[in-house]
């Protein structure tokens, strides 16, 4: 990351189902949460940002790279560096929790740590299938911290885990992002949950802010 | 005992399994992921040696093959060289009446898991190769090997097409099912019953084999055990 300001503009338009998502935002060196309805386009958001779907138009920025353009060539996924803990985790069913969070790591350090706070280091050899949602769900957030993200999109992250856990997490979240002070986007459906994690929350219904 | 049509068997139905598997892949990968006006023609197109009679598909080769045809002819004064009433003449029969299968299978082995585990691989900076190769190749390759099986075995009973473009060549072009037809044709009962049994255990030997690995494999991600 360079030395100035991270941030991620997002400003674009997408036509869904039922209605048109509409997005403009700017995300600094801040969590931003996004709460919603279901339905509401949350996800959507997130997708584009990570490049796993496109919009119809505008424009999409991380720092000095441009992720996304009108009528140009959208960035590869893969050159974006944005970390992404899908809503269904997507972790890799035939390999070990251990390959899961080793296949694209670059911080050898801070995952050791990781693992240790979050609570995961006895399921190092286990399959996802053998681990339990709120497991699935550490495991997830680590394997996306483990790149060295310039931005971390987190889909519901802590909604499978129990209350003592779901606060470890939130608190090594928050510790992580004061260290790294990069753009995080937050989905939740946890009123409690925004309040404590976003420096600003953002409300969304049928695709628009609120 | 004349082994031949055994090798020669297996060497058709084994070069033409290996060739389909890479065109059934490659095809299966780029068109369930690309939409385009004309894809299900193209599809349809793929999957017809499935439905139509060998014959056909034998008398289609021989026209594109032969030593007048669009293939054929350009094959014989580029290289000298011609594929009617040849091995090579049986491995395109081969190729084409299995490769609907691998299709089929490829195409819905790629299809069944959540396309999110691949972007999620993206998002950790890999490339497609490198996806393909550690995430796609091994999610699909249960589904993948039982088309794999499938196409080996409908390869190695081919009979009509490979009778048409290769013709009955002792030695050179008689395979399993050439050799029983032949057999019984010229009233060699015992020779006909030693092949029917033989083609008849490798078919059984692979299906069998098929059902109790995807069976164990289907099982293994999904099982809490």
């Amino acid at each position: 990351m360079t030395g100035a300001c991270a941030v991620l503009k997002v400003s674009f338009e997408k036509s869904l189902k039922n209605y048109t998502l509409h997005i403009d935002l700017s995300v600094g060196e801040e969590i931003i949460t996004l709460v919603g309805p279901s339905g509401s386009g949350k996800t959507t958001i997130l997708n584009c940002i990570a490049g796993v779907s496109h919009p119809d138009e505008g424009i999409i920025q991380l720092n000095d790279k441009v992720l996304y353009e009108t009528s140009k060539k959208p960035l590869a996924i893969q050159k974006r560096n944005i970390g992404y803990l899908f809503q269904d985790y997507a972790l890799f069913p035939h390999m070990t929790v251990e390959k899961n969070i080793q296949y694209g790591l670059k911080d050898y350090k801070l995952v050791e740590k990781l693992i240790d706070i979050v609570g995961i280091k006895p399921l190092m050899d286990s399959y996802p299938h053998q681990i339990s949602g709120g497991e699935k769900q550490r495991v997830a957030l680590v394997r996306a911290l483990a790149t060295k993200p310039d931005a971390l999109l987190l889909d519901e992250p802590f909604s499978a885990l129990d209350e003592k856990t779901r606060v470890e997490c939130q608190d090594e979240l928050l510790r992580i992002h004061e260290e790294w002070k990069i753009p995080i986007i937050l989905v939740t459906h946890h009123m409690e949950e925004a309040k404590k994690m976003g420096n600003r929350k953002i409300q969304l219904n049928k695709g628009k802010i609120i | 005992m004349n082994y031949t049509p055994l090798w020669l068997s297996l060497k058709i139905a084994g070069i033409a399994t290996i060739i389909v598997l890479i065109m059934g892949i490659f095809l299966a990968r780029i068109l369930s992921r690309n939409q385009f006006p004309g894809k299900r023609i193209i599809e349809s197109f793929l999957l017809l040696p499935l439905v139509l009679p060998p014959t056909v598909v034998g008398f289609g080769l021989l026209f594109l093959f032969g030593k007048n045809g669009p293939i054929g002819s350009l094959l014989l004064k580029w290289f000298d060289f011609q594929v009617v009433f040849t091995w090579v003449g049986a491995v395109i029969a081969a190729i084409v009446v299995s490769f609907p299968l691998m299709y089929q299978s490829a195409a819905a082995s790629f299809g069944q898991y959540d396309k999110n585990i691949e972007n999620a691989a993206y998002t950790m900076g890999s490339s497609k190769w490198k996806v393909f190769w550690t995430v796609s190749l091994p999610l699909a390759w249960p589904g993948l090997l039982a088309g794999l099986i499938l196409t080996f075995a409908r390869a190695l009973g081919e009979f009509g097409a490979t009778l048409m473009i290769a013709g009955y060549i002792p030695n050179q072009t008689e395979t399993i099912p050439l050799a029983i037809y032949f057999a019984v044709e010229s009233g060699n009962t015992n020779e006909a019953i030693f092949w029917v049994i033989g083609i008849s255990m490798i078919g059984f030997a692979a299906l069998i084999w098929l059902n109790w690995w995807s069976g164990r494999n289907i099982l293994r991600f999904t099982n809490n055990q």
